[in-house]
């Protein structure tokens, strides 16, 4: 069972305890404290001073200090500033902002009247995929509630404070999620990343200075507000403070969200909140990260996982996507897997992401199809690198990191493929061979009859054969035989 | 702190912040490679998306490797631009490249003059080590542009001088990831789009993925029939940049051996088309004075400025983005149909020639002018004035095609009558040429005295849009000039306000004007080469003895023998046109 002990709320803190929909439900829960806590008692260095001290760092993936970010946008001077919500969720499997703007849509938009306060912007944006309408929904009812109660708009709560917020709507993709093409997109441009610097901070929507951060950032601040930096900063690890929230998925038998204190470890995440794995099978890998996070193997179960420790062992937080994977699944297969997904989302902007991945994929493919040879592997490593060396954005950076850390930590896998021509977790199909044992065969003719393309052929009462030009692996003839005759290699 | 210091490949330098690698490497003699990233210096056009990642340096410190086009040097940074990871990682992105790009070179239009060809041999390539699927393109043929997107590596600045400098915003990225390809929008055609047919893609594109149709063929075929009367007629630009296909010094006038090289070819007239633009001047010059005649007297109708129409891109670019200002630009044909149109009846009555028998080629700048000549209004019962346009790069592959040493040909000079001009007509090649060949006719027309001075330097230039008021004896008349049809939007949308206090109005669609065409040699990117051939167009009008349009004696010969006097009603049918609103 789940150990819900080893689980913090702070995102999540009010996602099932109140209505989204009545505002009154969030003030009752201390919400809008904060933002009028920083508007009649602290400056706007003092709010900064307060994110900084606390630790926050951008759930997004990226991990940047989100005090620092602020107080950069902050220090440039412009007429205009912009506040973004980063809500383009788009890692497969991945619902932790589409759950807090469900749940506690009010949160969000607290944190970015407050983040308006502190930057000098009067105009907020969230950039959320027009695939999660239900959030959109809740979200439009709360700017609107917030509205009616003086909580967005001029003069908020008498102070002289004006924040307003608009939807905007992607078209998902997941390219959208990296901030300079987020803001394109925004701005009626194709959505695709542009060099940095500048920053955002420095230009960003239209020009102007934009301070971006993701829904689960932003839903983290208030609390940090009413309770002091010092609550905050207590929980997690030397470098990264408070909690995050995981998207639990894969071969595990709890799955859904968690949210846990930076530094639980891996095997509490898997074991003693997940439940450990499906029908208890062994355990084989976790990916964390999203599609282009890396794959980890048992040894790391016991690493604290924090920002810095998953970048060290060769994969990244990402935006908690944590896939767990047993031994039935091929690496292989699961690195081709998370490329194809990239392959999908690349923008096309630079050339190695557009087709360096497209020729990673290829590679894999060709050894899944068990055509690969051991140079194929050395191919994949020094491809991969280049991809991650010369990549223009986040996406390419570590679009590689799948195959690189499937190959760090699976090679003997990879080997068997290309030299023994074997799958170990018997998923690639090309690299399986039925066989039938012809002492075991009874020549009863029901794999004969069942087979597909004519594979089998054999007399009556005879041992039957398998023509392997012909198999195209479907298993069935492997299914129907009641004297255990065909085997499986 | 105004001055970054750095070393770059183990020399230290002191260079202005806000200088890119690249620069900063260039200004020491290190050339980092590039593919995507193209500037046209003082024409204020730059590419660069970043995005083909071929200048990857080292940077000491640096997680990754930085693109040198768009990395901003920082004081204290170490960069090597040609460390093991740098060149091994070049030499990967341009093996990618290749291998999603089709291997014709031996028979690709481009090959010869393809910066991805000379990149590859410049890098090293013998091997692509990652071969995979191609992308496959429809073909996608216009009267006037090629696309042969197969061929397209997605630098982008097709889509730069379409959007950011033209404003036409007709070539954009569709599609993701692999099957990522500039294209109009929905993959539709060019002929369906509101492309101009500028041909400023074709002058940018690295590779052969956009060119200009070839015509070559069909001239051969005229050249070759015995029934036809072929005679020809050479834009001016053409002359200052035909020799560049030959290694010659960009701004050589080629003039001479231009004329002597296609009576080589067999054409049996060899004309200017400088003679049309001394006729344009009578036309547009009058139309001007008209207008600006009616203005002063008071009339409220008049449409002022008069824009010039000179560049068909130009025209198609109005009638598409500003229709309802169709009535604004003067009615005159530009030179290339009033050559034709004259060519096929002043001149086909003299040579006793049937219409249909005479055959008109044009040698131009310009892609637009095959899509010009094409346009219903310029033919007569089916029969077009103007039957074929090549480029100066197509006559230069005819020249090469014919067994003619372009070097060594002599001088020669062009055939009467339509072959006289004077320096006026010879300016229209450039940005600012055809409203200073105005003013020295309007002037003179108007004032009736004769132009103090011939050179009128404050017209002349390359910023993207000039202004200055000449002194009309009295009359300030007030002259804009626009080239790039981004800056030619900026004056429209002014007089669209009302906040455009200009009489005449120059507009060319190509930067640096007919010089920069779309069918002219190759830049590359340098735009050195577009101001010697400026240069070049300005030292034509200084060798000529005649610098008025007014003064042409075939001019002269030509309203005494047939049009009568300029905006005559033959002159309005024959050398005069009407606008179309397209965006219905």
């Amino acid at each position: 069972m789940t150990d819900t002990k080893k689980q913090i709320r702070i995102a999540l803190r009010n996602c099932g305890l109140i209505d989204p929909e009545q505002i009154e439900d969030y003030i009752a829960q201390d919400g809008y404290f904060a933002l009028g806590k920083c508007l009649t008692e602290y400056t706007q260095d003092q709010t900064i001073a307060e994110i900084k001290e606390s630790g926050l760092r951008g759930r997004g993936g990226g991990g940047f200090p989100t005090g620092l970010k602020w107080e950069i946008t902050k220090n440039v001077e412009a007429d205009q500033k912009f506040v973004v919500c980063n809500a383009d969720e788009g890692d497969p499997g991945a619902f932790m902002d589409r759950s807090i703007l469900e749940g506690d849509p009010h949160s969000v938009l607290e944190a970015m009247a407050i983040c308006g306060y502190c930057i000098g912007a009067d105009k907020g944006l969230i950039y959320i995929r027009a695939e999660y309408p239900l959030a959109i929904e809740r979200l439009k009812i709360a700017i609107k509630q917030a509205r009616e109660f003086g909580l967005l708009g001029n003069d908020i709560l008498g102070t002289g404070f004006n924040f307003d917020i608009e939807l905007r709507y992607g078209a998902g993709a997941f390219v959208c999620g990296e901030e300079t093409a987020l803001i394109h997109s925004m701005e009626g441009l194709r959505g695709e990343p542009t060099f940095k610097p500048p920053f955002p901070s420095v230009s960003g929507y239209m020009g102007k200075p934009t301070n971006v951060n993701n829904v689960e950032t932003f839903a983290s601040v208030p609390v940090i507000i009413n309770k002091g930096a010092g609550w905050f900063n207590k929980i997690g690890t030397e470098k990264s403070k408070g909690t995050k929230v995981f998207a639990l998925a894969g071969k595990i038998n709890n799955v859904g969200l968690v949210e846990v204190p930076m530094g639980t470890t891996l095997r509490e995440v898997v074991y003693d909140i997940g439940g450990g794995i499906v029908n208890g099978k062994e355990f084989k890998s976790v990916q964390t990260g999203g599609p282009s996070g890396g794959c980890l193997t048992k040894d790391f179960l016991d690493t604290p996982i924090d920002y810095d420790n998953l970048v060290a062992a060769g994969s990244m937080m990402g935006s908690g996507g944590m896939i767990v994977m047993d031994e039935d699944d091929c690496m292989v297969s699961i690195a081709k897997f998370y490329l194809e997904f990239t392959l999908e989302e690349s923008c096309g902007k630079c050339t190695p992401c557009r087709i360096g991945n497209k020729r990673l994929h290829e590679i894999l493919e060709k050894i899944t199809e068990g055509n690969g040879t051991e140079e194929d592997i050395d191919r994949l490593k020094v491809l991969s690198n280049v991809i991650k060396d010369t990549s223009l954005c986040g996406l390419g950076q570590s679009s590689p990191n799948p195959v690189l850390s499937t190959i760090a930590n699976f090679e003997d896998e990879y080997l068997a493929h290309v030299k023994d021509g074997k799958c170990p977790a018997g998923q690639c199909k090309s690299l399986l061979r039925y066989d039938i044992i012809e002492d075991l065969c009874t020549g009863c003719t029901l794999c004969f009859r069942n087979c597909p393309v004519g594979a089998i052929t054999g007399e009556r009462r005879a041992p039957h054969f398998i023509d392997q030009s012909l198999c195209i692996k479907c298993g069935v003839c492997f299914e129907k035989c009641k004297f255990d005759a065909i085997t499986l290699t | 702190m105004d001055t970054i210091n750095l070393i770059i490949d183990n020399k230290p330098i002191v260079v202005k912040k806000g200088t890119t690698i690249l620069e900063a490497a260039s200004s020491i003699g290190v050339q980092v490679p590039t593919l995507c990233h193209m500037k046209l210096d003082d024409l204020n056009i730059e590419n660069k998306p970043g995005g083909c990642r071929v200048c990857v340096v080292e940077v000491e410190g640096r997680r990754n490797l930085a693109p040198a086009c768009c990395t901003d040097v920082h004081e204290g940074m170490v960069v090597n631009s040609h460390s093991i990871r740098a060149i091994n990682a070049r030499r990967t992105v341009m093996e990618l490249i290749l291998s999603d790009h089709p291997a014709d070179c031996l028979i690709c239009a481009k090959s010869g003059d393809c910066e991805l060809q000379d990149m590859a041999q410049q890098l090293g390539i013998r091997k692509i080590h990652y071969p995979g699927e191609q992308s496959h393109y429809r073909e996608d043929t216009s009267p006037a542009i090629i696309r042969e997107i197969d061929k397209c590596i997605m630098c982008r600045r097709c889509e730069m001088m379409c959007n950011e400098v033209q404003t036409v915003g007709v070539l954009s990225a569709i599609n993701r990831g692999f099957d990522s390809v500039v294209s109009p929008a929905f993959e539709m055609n060019l002929d369906h789009s509101e492309c101009t047919y500028c041909g400023q893609c074709v002058a940018v594109c690295p590779t052969g993925a956009l060119t200009e149709v070839d015509d070559t063929g069909k001239v051969i075929r005229a050249l070759s029939d015995p029934a036809k009367t072929v005679i020809v007629q050479t834009a001016p630009a053409v002359r200052a940049a035909l020799g560049e296909e030959f290694e010659m010094e960009p701004g050589t006038l080629v003039t001479g051996k231009l004329v002597s090289a296609l009576r080589r070819l067999r054409f049996d007239h060899v004309f200017d088309t400088d003679f049309a633009a001394d006729l344009t001047i009578m036309e547009e010059g009058t139309e001007l004075l008209n207008r600006l005649g009616k203005h002063l007297a008071g009339d409220k109708d008049v449409k002022l400025p008069i824009l010039t129409s000179c560049c068909p891109a130009w025209v198609k670019f109005f009638e598409h983005q500003f229709p309802e200002m169709k009535e604004i630009p003067s009615t005159a044909r530009s030179p290339q149909q009033m050559f034709g149109s004259i060519a096929k009846t002043y001149f086909a009555e003299k040579l006793g020639v049937e219409r249909e028998n005479l055959v008109v080629v044009s040698i131009m700048p310009c892609v637009a002018k095959k899509y010009e000549c094409g346009r219903d209004e310029f033919k007569v019962n089916g029969n077009p004035d103007v039957d074929h346009v090549i480029t100066t790069r197509e006559l230069a592959a005819l020249i090469k095609l014919s067994n003619i040493d372009f070097k060594t040909l002599p001088n020669e000079d062009f055939d009467n009558p339509l072959g006289e001009s004077t320096g006026a007509g010879v300016i229209f090649g450039t940005t600012g040429g055809v409203i200073e060949a105005a003013v020295r006719t309007a002037y003179e027309i108007h004032t009736k005295k004769e132009l103090p001075r011939l050179d009128f330097d404050e017209l002349r230039g390359m910023d993207g849009i000039r202004e200055a008021t000449i002194d009309f004896d009295g009359l300030p008349i007030k002259i804009g000039i626009a080239h790039g049809l981004g800056n030619a939007r900026k004056l429209l949308e002014d007089i669209q306000a009302g906040k455009s206090e200009f009489h005449a109005i120059e507009i060319m669609s190509c930067p640096g004007g007919c010089i920069g065409g779309g069918g002219q040699p190759y830049h590359h990117g340098n735009a050195e080469i577009l101001k010697k051939r400026q240069m070049a167009i300005y030292q034509e009008d200084k060798n000529k003895t005649l610098r008025k349009s007014h003064e042409n004696p075939h001019i002269i010969k030509l309203y005494e023998e047939f049009l009568g006097e300029p905006m005559s009603e033959k002159a309005h049918h024959l050398l005069h046109t009407e606008y179309f609103d397209r965006t219905e």
